[in-house]
């Protein structure tokens, strides 16, 4: 499926070739902050693109995806803070919690629906927050400081903030080309049907709830190496990253890039991370916009922005 | 004479103080059209769910192809041979419509835990959606989102979902609901094709189309059979008429 | 003893509590099929209408009734300009949108009353214990509360239950349509379900104002809990909310009150130190999780009681 040359696809391959090159311009710029910024924006839409397999393409309207953020990222602080720095160990071991944590609270969750699927993901994940916030050994609730980052082999060097942002650019373009792939072979196709008719799913005979159910584990695992990396990126790791507000955060940035659409997470977190920066460089309360700005969104630009691209794009050609 | 291809005994379903079922019998031979009238209210939907699995009947038990079904899931009674239609469009709206087929085939074609190949490219799925929906006579908007499909079109698209899985037994529930004169006249002459192939349970109000395809017909009134037997047979029997007959001449347009 | 005593009352009056703040979110789920993730706003902005007008007027009981009445008022302004626009959508619509709104009225109280938090202290008469029993003594206030939100279930109970009105409530919940061809007023209808809930959201905020806390964010907190309650409960019955409530309740006060001494008993002093704050937050989500493999529904579903 070779993408046309219209103007979405032209804007979309300028976004990713300006992050390409965004190391470049901070060094000649002179400007570390945008460097650090941006890592963050990576990251944040990396764990973006794994809740989109589940609430765009499956429709699953997890309001805990926040927990694995924090998971992966106490995986990694954790094993930090006993003395194991390997990022051969590390890392594993924070996808392998995150798939279990989602593996346990799915098998409960999916028995449900609509809002009650809603309510429990919420549940679940703020029990996680308060687990961890629990965890006195670990900071607690003030958190905990992560001295040194995930160690691989030479030449790989986490500490090089631009070698880091590479390593997450990298990763999060391999998710995005794995989403892609995964929504649209078979396994695709039934997670799309069940999201858009479950009944009829079952009715002409797939069992759609492990079908979700796998989904869940995939995105769940993919987010918790979005929280691996973000513990590396802030050298810190603290309860407040699962707190179920950050998860409408995530959500927010899924349905304001668009919903259902490859680049549309990236985009959703690039124009919400800038947006922050650049209101809250206006006014401290900036929030205050925000909050009724997502009300607008939800009630006249459902398709979030790579759906106002798509209309454009169809205005453009006629 | 071989065992029927549907047997339901002494089904019984209540919801709260509605009795939907009550003491249903009914049998299906292999490869007859067998329909199921009544006024509104008899139950008809709610026997097709028991059927297909939606629900689970309150007592009684329901056997196909030699299976107990009666607490089957609904993916296994599809797997076994068991398709149906719904009485109100249940299509995958935002999907295309070669898609939508092909997810029928798709459920057929063993497990879908594969993660790579593009499911619109393959062949396994793609040959047998696209037969499916030139059976139905729908091949021209294959690539259409569902939604863009006019009233009469999406019956047909119902339709061909339900023998996309080449089922044993087809449940019809109202395929011709909301038809206009010439769509139900093209919905009856596909019935008639099919009937030759496999079985099938047909729902309906429309009475000319259930006297012209019938082979059978079970007539269900509050849940409760009131009369089984050859069409000539129900048309003459005195409690049908009261109960049924007369509304549906006046009902049916 | 008398601890367990003061204990099993502590857990009635959060239970109690809990269910206004649940009963409100369950009601305007089950009549509107509107899912209100702002609902704990309406609470924390009842909290700091209490501590403001309780300031101004110098009575603490004047300063509550005023609040309530705000409070109100604001929740029914918020159904007309922002809620309405989105009845009979996707859940996801009402969640992302009623999230914005959440965003919206912590940085509105930021502006309006600073990031610091307010407090709002008790009168001398409400400031007191009681002896209830022979040896036993508990907080006025906490009785006070216990004895409102009682009256206040009561009189839930009897108007939808025994009110021109309830019954309406009850059948807009099954039959919009029908409701609305009957010739009732639905827009109106809604607007004062949702003032009812908007309120019930206040009293509970105001109340455990003295005794928790009044800052920004406290929505959010009590949201989770309330959510734990309706699916354990089921939602939209309110019958099925009290009992999950005092559950949870129960569960939540006397699991932080006496696990850790159990866990003392199996575990090392520093295992117990570090498993009990966690475990203990913990119990409630538990008792959700045995919910919904036993019943997934909850408790009481679709019975709107």
């Amino acid at each position: 499926m070779t993408p046309a040359l219209n103007l979405r696809t032209i804007i979309i391959v300028a976004l990713v070739a300006a992050l390409l090159l965004l190391p470049v311009y901070s060094e000649l710029v002179g400007n570390r902050f945008v460097l650090t910024l941006f890592t963050r924006i990576v990251i944040l839409a990396l764990a973006a693109v794994s809740l989109n397999l589940i609430l765009g393409y499956g429709g699953m309207m997890s309001f805990g995806h926040a927990a694995y953020l924090g998971i992966g990222g106490y995986a990694v602080g954790m094993l930090a803070h006993e003395g194991i720095l390997s990022g051969f160990v590390q890392w594993p071991v924070a996808l392998a919690a995150s798939a279990l944590f989602a593996l346990v609270i799915g098998a409960l969750s999916l028995r449900t629906r609509g809002v009650y699927f809603i309510m429990i993901t919420l549940a679940f994940a703020q029990m996680a927050y308060y687990v961890c916030a629990g965890l006195a050994r670990y900071g607690g609730d003030d958190g905990l400081t992560i001295y040194k980052r995930s160690e691989f082999v030479a030449p790989v060097n986490l500490s090089n903030k631009v070698q880091f942002y590479y390593v997450c650019l990298a990763l999060l373009l391999a998710a995005i080309y794995l989403v892609w792939r995964i929504v649209n072979s078979r396994f695709g196709m039934a997670i799309q049907g069940a999201r858009s008719n479950d009944t009829r799913m079952r009715a002409i005979g797939f069992p759609t709830y492990r079908y979700k159910l796998v989904c869940f584990v995939i995105a769940g695992t993919l987010c918790g190496l979005a929280g691996a990396l973000l513990a590396n990126h802030t050298d810190f790791v603290s309860p407040a990253t699962m707190y179920w507000t950050r998860s409408g955060d995530l959500i927010i940035m899924v349905v304001l890039g668009g919903m259902a659409s490859p680049f549309g997470p990236l985009i959703g977190a690039v124009a919400l991370l800038l947006l922050e920066e650049v209101l809250s460089g206006i006014t401290e309360y900036w929030q205050i916009i925000l909050g009724p700005l997502l009300l607008l969104v939800v009630l006249f630009a459902r398709g979030g922005i790579d759906g106002l691209l798509k209309q454009l794009t169809a205005k453009v050609r006629s | 004479m071989s065992e029927p291809l549907l047997q339901v005994g002494n089904l019984a379903k209540r919801f709260g103080g509605i009795i939907a079922s009550d003491d249903l019998s009914l049998i299906v031979a292999a490869g007859e059209l067998h329909a199921v009238i009544g006024p509104n209210g008899a139950g008809k939907t709610t026997l097709i769910a028991q059927l297909s699995g939606q629900l689970t009947p309150d007592a009684g038990h329901i056997r196909f192809a030699g299976n107990d079904i009666t607490s089957l899931p609904m993916h296994v009674r599809s797997a076994l041979g068991l398709a149906r239609s719904f009485q109100i469009t249940s299509l995958f709206l935002d999907l295309s419509v070669l898609d939508n087929v092909a997810l029928a085939v798709q459920a057929h074609a063993g497990h879908s835990f594969r993660f790579w190949r593009d499911a619109r490219r393959e062949p396994e799925l793609r040959d047998p959606a696209r037969a499916a929906l030139a059976r139905v006579g729908l091949s021209a908007r294959a690539d259409l989102p569902a939604s863009a499909l006019s009233h009469g079109e999406h019956r047909q698209l119902e339709l061909a979902m339900a023998l996309a899985g080449n089922p044993r037994l087809l449940l019809l529930d109202e395929p011709m609901a909301g038809l206009g004169p010439e769509e139900s006249a093209r919905m009856v002459e596909m019935l008639h094709a099919l009937k030759r192939e496999l079985t099938i349970l047909l729902v309906e109000h429309d009475m000319e189309a259930v006297f012209a395809l019938a082979d059978r017909i079970t007539v269900l009134v509050y849940g409760r059979v009131i009369a089984t037997g050859a069409p000539a047979d129900i048309r003459a029997n005195a409690d049908v008429r009261d109960a049924y007959l007369g509304e549906a001449e006046v009902a049916h347009g | 003893m008398t601890l367990f005593i003061e204990q099993c009352l502590n857990g009635l009056q959060f239970g109690l509590l809990l269910f206004l703040l649940a009963a409100g979110l369950t009601l305007v789920f089950g009549i509107m099929d509107l899912v209100n993730l702002a609902h704990g706003s309406l609470y924390m902005i009842g909290a700091y209408f209490a501590a403001t007008f309780a300031a101004w007027t110098g009575s603490f009981v004047f300063g509550a009734v005023l609040a309530l009445i705000a409070t109100l008022m604001v929740g029914m302004a918020v159904e007309v300009i922002a809620m309405r626009r989105l009845y009979g959508r996707d859940h996801l619509d009402h969640v992302l949108g009623t999230f914005g709104l959440i965003l919206f009225f912590d940085e509105a109280v930021r502006l309006i009353w600073g990031p610091e938090g307010m407090s709002l202290p008790l009168p001398p008469w409400l400031n007191t214990s009681v002896q209830i029993l022979p040896g036993v003594q508990y907080s006025a206030y906490r009785l006070a509360i216990i004895v409102v939100t009682l009256a206040v279930a009561a009189f839930l109970y009897v108007l939808v239950m025994r009110t021109r009105i309830g019954m309406l409530i009850r059948a807009g919940a099954s039959n919009r349509e029908m409701v609305g061809a009957l010739g009732v007023n639905i827009k109106l209808l809604y607007t004062l379900v949702f003032g009812l809930g908007a309120a019930l959201a206040g009293l509970a905020g105001l109340m455990q104002a003295p005794i928790l806390t009044v800052q920004i964010g406290m929505g959010e907190n009590i949201l989770i809990l309330a959510f734990v309650i309706t699916v354990i409960g089921g939602i939209g019955s309110i019958r099925g909310a009290l009992v999950a409530a005092l559950l949870v309740g129960f569960i939540d006060t006397l699991g932080r009150s006496y696990l850790p001494d159990l866990l003392r008993t199996m575990l090392s002093k520093e295992a117990a130190a570090t498993a009990a704050p966690a475990l203990s937050s913990m119990l409630i989500y538990l008792l959700m999780a045995v919910v919904l493999v036993v019943k997934p529904e909850g408790l009481f579903s679709a019975g709107n009681k």
